[in-house]
């Protein structure tokens, strides 16, 4: 850049767009889109400027991935999520097994030990009863796998072509674990950035089941219930550990965006040393896109002090299916609110929240 | 990833760019243009701007295709997708192209059947899958997409399917590229040639650059090492005092291109004597439409489209953007009215062009190697 009136008017610019990435959201779409459901800004937009204030309730406000109630001294949490995804099954999954990990990981990363869960079904007139069958045996063996059990349940059935065969809806309820000192406006500079593991497998494995890009990999989504993961990760950090996010949709990058607003913070991400499989490498090489970016349904992303960042990791390996975790970056104090990329070749650059809606429909 | 992992291997690169560094006469200013969206999405993705001396200047050129269309045509897609027999076809960064009236995913979000596809033949399957609609594929991009257009409009007049039509929006590099060098706004010192644009045409239909305007251009791949290079290449043509094409992308780009594709391109399409680039005017012998013999595939004579011309927002700078005359944070809008989220210029929404690329990777001071 060339001229020193040049920067500043450059520094000015930047400084506008940053105060007003600070701003509260505000709601103001005149239609709901597919990218309000995508998990990044227009999602943000939405539960910010719309539910979070409509509803004026603490708990919401605090945007975990699991509601705080206390009951007669019991803390617990609470946490509810609906499953759209297409198609019903796909390599590594289904949307029965998705719908019981997806709800047991948010309290899970909230720090919490589920304990119970709610089904409720929306069927879509004429789905095979076999594929019924399939799904909530699918869902009674995940329940089994992360210990909890359904405690109610729901069913509707809406007229043909008014949903894609079936939706899966949950409600978790967990017990705070006392291990845990978790929140996600926490975070500190100087603070690790650590995730369970290779990033990207669910989403790419879903846009590839569908058939509609011609492409084969061998990819099978990662879901599975994180428990066990946060038990490890708690026995080995304890309060040392900050806070903790599933990186569902949005992807890696969102998880970063979001707790970097909450604690004011900045994030420095070194892209080298995020793990990401070659196959997923590739397959997102293909379609333009970033693996930061998709969705995973049993990866989280942790925040740890630094002095127990490393016991920490060795847990994470520890763990089966997390023997690529890894650290991959650090919190810091400027920018604050802004994720930034170290590139290989020792460039930086701002990672961002997802705008439009690369990847629709997939959790 | 093989065959991908060694054009980024960040050794080389540091080595390429302290190659570039010692090759730069300190008190000069470099100005080199990358003529092609991917190159200016690869410079932000991989931070190369950081590795170059301050006086290399990078100036962003017309080459992104989303950016280009002008909102007259994006209105003219809507009116389309609007039709109720219409499944309207689109490549995913043309959905949030502002047109006058909104986008195609707010078109989509009131009702048009509005589809992402990532191929033209992806088109023509939904176009197979449902001989009850007509299927309207929305064709963008230079002389690198064309071909796969020609080859599934050769298809569908094969296999005999009627109900496919496609609006034809290609546009050719060479000649915005020629108003470029004759507009007295812009100086610059060399080009970062189109490594894909050129897989098809080759690298021979640039030589009037250095023969006629006197800048070197080199075609260049689009990993950072073929980046890096491509820019130690110009520089050193500089540094010796010699003007010409050289391609450094030769493991894709043969120098006479691709004569199957020109020939299929030649067949389908013929010249539209004027098109209206968003921000550069209108261009004559630009781009491109069906030719007569593909005549019953052309969306627009098919259904007839408004064809209004809509002027460009009073306040949106593409233009000058897309001229490399301003750099994207020094329009008006930049990232106050104009953002990702709610964009008013093209050069915003793709993710190939200049401002959205600064707006979602450069937004930070950077801190670079001085000389």
């Amino acid at each position: 850049m060339a001229g020193s009136d040049v920067s500043e008017r450059e520094e000015r610019i930047l400084s506008i767009i940053e105060t007003a990435r600070a701003k509260p959201a505000r709601f103001k779409d005149d239609r709901i889109t597919m990218a309000h459901g995508a998990g990044g800004k227009a999602t943000q937009t939405l539960i910010e400027g719309l539910f979070v204030p409509a509803f004026a309730s603490p708990e919401l406000s605090a945007l975990g991935d699991a509601g705080a109630v206390e009951v007669d001294g019991a803390e617990l949490a609470l946490t509810t999520d609906s499953f759209v995804v297409k198609p019903l099954r796909f390599p590594g999954g289904s949307i029965g097994e998705l719908a019981v990990n997806g709800t047991v990981n948010d309290l899970a990363v909230s720090g919490a030990r589920p304990l119970a869960l709610t089904l409720s079904l929306v069927l879509e007139e004429g789905l095979p009863s076999e594929t019924l069958r399939a799904e909530v045996e699918a869902i009674g063996a995940a329940a089994a796998a992360a210990g909890v059990h359904v405690v109610a349940g729901d069913t509707k059935v809406v007229e043909r072509g008014h949903a894609d065969g079936m939706y899966v809806c949950t409600t978790g309820l967990g017990r705070r674990d006392p291990r845990a000192r978790l929140s996600p406006s926490g975070l500190r500079p100087g603070d690790r950035i650590l995730v369970s593991g290779t990033i990207g497998e669910h989403g790419t494995a879903i846009m590839l089941a569908r058939g509609e890009l011609g492409l084969e990999a061998d990819i099978v989504s990662d879901t599975r219930s994180l428990w066990p993961t946060v038990d490890a990760v708690l026995d080995a950090a304890g309060p040392d550990l900050r806070a903790m996010r599933d990186a569902t949709r949005g992807g890696v990058a969102s998880v970063l965006n979001e707790l970097a607003r909450a604690s004011r913070v900045a994030m420095v991400v070194r892209e080298a040393d995020v793990p990401v499989s070659p196959e997923v490498a590739g397959a997102a090489e293909l379609l333009g896109i970033d693996p930061l970016y998709v969705a995973n349904e049993g990866r989280l992303v942790a925040f740890v002090a630094p002095e127990a960042a490393g016991a920490a990791l060795h847990a994470l390996q520890a763990v089966p299916g997390g023997e690529a975790a890894a650290e991959i970056g650090e919190v810091r104090t400027e920018p604050p609110g802004m994720v930034l990329v170290e590139t290989a070749f020792g460039g930086r650059r701002v990672m961002d929240q997802l705008v439009g809606d690369p990847l629709p429909r997939i959790c | 990833m093989r065959f991908v992992d060694e054009f980024r291997d960040p050794e080389l690169g540091r080595a390429l760019a302290a190659e570039v560094l010692s090759t730069v006469e300190p008190g000069r200013h470099y100005k080199l243009m990358e003529v092609c969206g991917g190159h200016t999405h690869a410079i932000y993705k991989y931070g190369l701007d950081d590795l170059l001396p301050a006086n290399v200047e990078l100036v962003h050129g017309p080459g992104c295709p989303v950016c280009v269309i002008p909102m007259g045509r994006v209105d003219d897609g809507i009116a389309l997708a609007r039709r109720p027999e219409v499944v309207f076809t689109c490549f995913g960064d043309m959905m949030r192209v502002p047109g006058a009236d909104g986008t195609l995913l707010d078109a989509k979000a009131q009702g048009a059947d509005v589809r992402m596809v990532y191929s033209p033949l992806d088109a023509l399957r939904i176009a197979k899958e449902h001989p009850d609609r007509e299927v309207v594929f929305f064709a963008i991009g230079f002389e690198t997409t064309a071909p796969s257009t020609a080859l599934t409009l050769k298809r569908a007049r094969m296999e005999g399917v009627t109900n496919f039509s496609c609006v034809c929006n290609h546009v050719m590099i060479l000649p915005p590229l020629r108003a470029l060098l004759d507009s007295p706004d812009l100086r610059l010192d060399g080009f970062i040639g189109p490594g894909h644009v050129a897989t098809v045409v080759g690298a021979r239909p640039f030589e009037f650059i250095p023969a006629q305007y006197e800048r070197p251009l080199v075609v260049a791949g689009f990993e950072p090492l073929d980046l890096l290079q491509a820019i130690a290449m110009i520089l050193h043509q500089l540094d010796e005092g010699r003007c010409e094409v050289e391609n450094q992308y030769t493991r894709v780009v043969p120098y006479e291109g691709n004569l199957r594709a020109l020939e299929v391109m030649a067949e389908v399409f013929a010249l539209r004597p004027h098109f209206e680039w968003r921000g550069l005017g209108f261009i004559s012998d630009s781009a491109l439409r069906l030719s007569d013999a593909y005549a019953d595939f052309d969306a627009e004579q098919r259904f007839g489209v408004p064809g209004v011309r809509v002027a460009d927002p009073k306040a949106c700078q593409c233009g000058e953007v897309l001229k490399g005359v301003i750099k994207p944070w020094q329009c008006k809008v930049f990232g106050t009215a104009c953002t990702p989220e709610h964009a008013i210029g093209t050069c915003m929404v793709s993710p190939e062009g200049a401002c959205a690329a600064y707006y979602n990777y450069g937004r930070f001071a950077r801190e670079r190697a001085v000389v």
